[in-house]
């Protein structure tokens, strides 16, 4: 299994790739890391005819934090995260989504822009990130836009981005000293992608997000979060139910499980 | 075609390559290297994993082209490196391999895991090889030797 035919460039700055991306138009990809694009390429399910590596962007690497506003550029990898490159206490949440993405040879390589462009269901950050209550810094060639991560994303695979437009960061509020975080995920073997996903941030100071993720479509923010915590299974079935109604029963059991379970260590 | 820069092995090399070759077809095919195994060539087994600037990636997803300056290692490339005799001589002491096909791949990971967790316990082991099949020794003698290096270096 090997890519099919396609020309390869390598973007210095945003403005190269985004121009590079507007030049090749819908033929045309971004790549980060290449740890969901390159599989795809080698079982030919995604054929573009450019690609534009934008993992060594100096712009897209690394995080910074002002007033409480963490910006974690696109390009950063999985592992840099776990081994703690995001401060404070998002730093650890976050640490904790990024050890568990398959595995450390993919997480060396794979980036937070990548996964939410990719926008896979069942991967962790689009749940992750979304309950934590990201903005995606969106690059174009006419300029930025910042869009919530649940305007960002719209469906299985598929993302509010233009051909020619970028991830060029993810932006998240610092959680209040007194949030708690819990997120679970259902995989029948560590590191593939997750059959279920429950993600709560539950910040009295800063309100409660909840989001049942690795749907058949894009990972859903549920409109009731802070009355679910604490809920019983009867409950989290029926808010599953409410955001998934084409699961099966054991798609809704396994997703209910794990947000009952998430709901529970928030409320201990 | 593209032209690419890299080490391998700590031997420089240029070529021009195709965009489409990944690391593990060039490092097999044009430098005949054939220490990196390729299998299932999307990501999942970790036969084809070698080192690039220093640390585990897999080859067959990893683009020769996006390679330009990277250092790489291979499994040739460790004569002289003494954790990775270490773990040679475990892995043969406690029969870590059959076939031999998945070896290189774990060896890379292996390395990776006592380097980066020295302190892992057997479940961190097991939980670490996740991403590394191998259908011959059911990974009883693959977590025993790298649980006897883990313990040697502590000792």
């Amino acid at each position: 299994m090997k890519a099919g035919d396609f020309s390869y460039r390598r973007a210095g700055d945003v403005a190269e790739a985004t121009a590079a991306l507007a030049e090749a138009g819908w033929d045309g990809k971004a790549m980060g890391g290449g740890q969901s694009l390159m599989p795809m390429m080698n079982l030919r399910l995604a054929q573009p005819t450019q690609l534009v590596d934008v993992s060594a962007v100096p712009a897209m690497r690394g995080v910074s934090a002002d007033a409480g506003v963490v910006r974690i550029g696109a390009a950063t990898t999985h592992a840099e995260i776990e081994d703690g490159a995001v401060p404070g206490r998002l730093g650890q949440i976050m640490a904790g989504i990024a050890a568990d993405i398959a595995y450390r040879a993919v997480r060396n390589r794979g980036t937070v822009g990548g996964s939410l462009a990719h926008a896979d269901p069942a991967a962790d950050w689009p749940s992750a990130l979304l309950a934590l209550g990201a903005r995606i810094v969106v690059a174009g060639p006419a300029g930025g836009r910042t869009l919530a991560l649940e305007e960002f994303q719209q469906g299985a695979f598929w993302v509010a981005l233009e051909p020619e437009e970028i991830i060029e960061a993810a932006e998240l509020d610092e959680p209040g000293p007194a949030a708690r975080w819990s997120y679970r995920k259902y995989c029948r073997k560590p590191g593939e992608f997750a059959e279920a996903i429950a993600a709560v941030l539950h910040d009295p100071g800063g309100g409660t997000r909840v989001v049942v993720g690795a749907l058949d479509a894009a990972p859903a923010l549920l409109a009731d979060g802070a009355a679910l915590i604490g809920a019983d299974l009867e409950r989290c079935r029926a808010a599953v139910a409410a955001v998934a109604p084409g699961l099966d029963d054991y798609g809704l059991q396994l997703h209910a499980a794990m947000l009952r379970r998430a709901l529970a260590e928030v409320a201990a | 075609m593209s032209g690419v820069s890299l080490t391998v092995n700590g031997r420089k090399i240029a070529r021009e390559v195709a965009d489409r070759v990944h690391l593990g077809d060039f490092l097999r095919e044009e430098l005949n290297l054939t220490g990196t195994h390729l299998a299932c060539e999307h990501g999942v087994c970790g036969a084809c994993n070698v080192l690039l600037n220093g640390v585990p990636v897999r080859a067959c997803l990893q683009l020769t082209a996006a390679c330009e300056g990277a250092e790489i290692t291979t499994i040739e490339g460790h004569d002289d490196d003494a954790l990775m005799a270490e773990l040679r001589a475990a892995f043969t002491r406690h029969h870590g391999l059959q076939c031999g096909y998945c070896t290189p791949g774990m060896l890379a990971t292996a390395r990776d895991i006592v380097l980066r967790l020295p302190d892992a316990d057997e479940d961190r082991v097991r939980l670490e090889l996740a991403g590394n099949l191998c259908r011959c020794t059911g990974y009883q003698g693959i977590v025993a030797a790298i649980r006897q290096v883990l313990a040697d270096r502590r000792a």
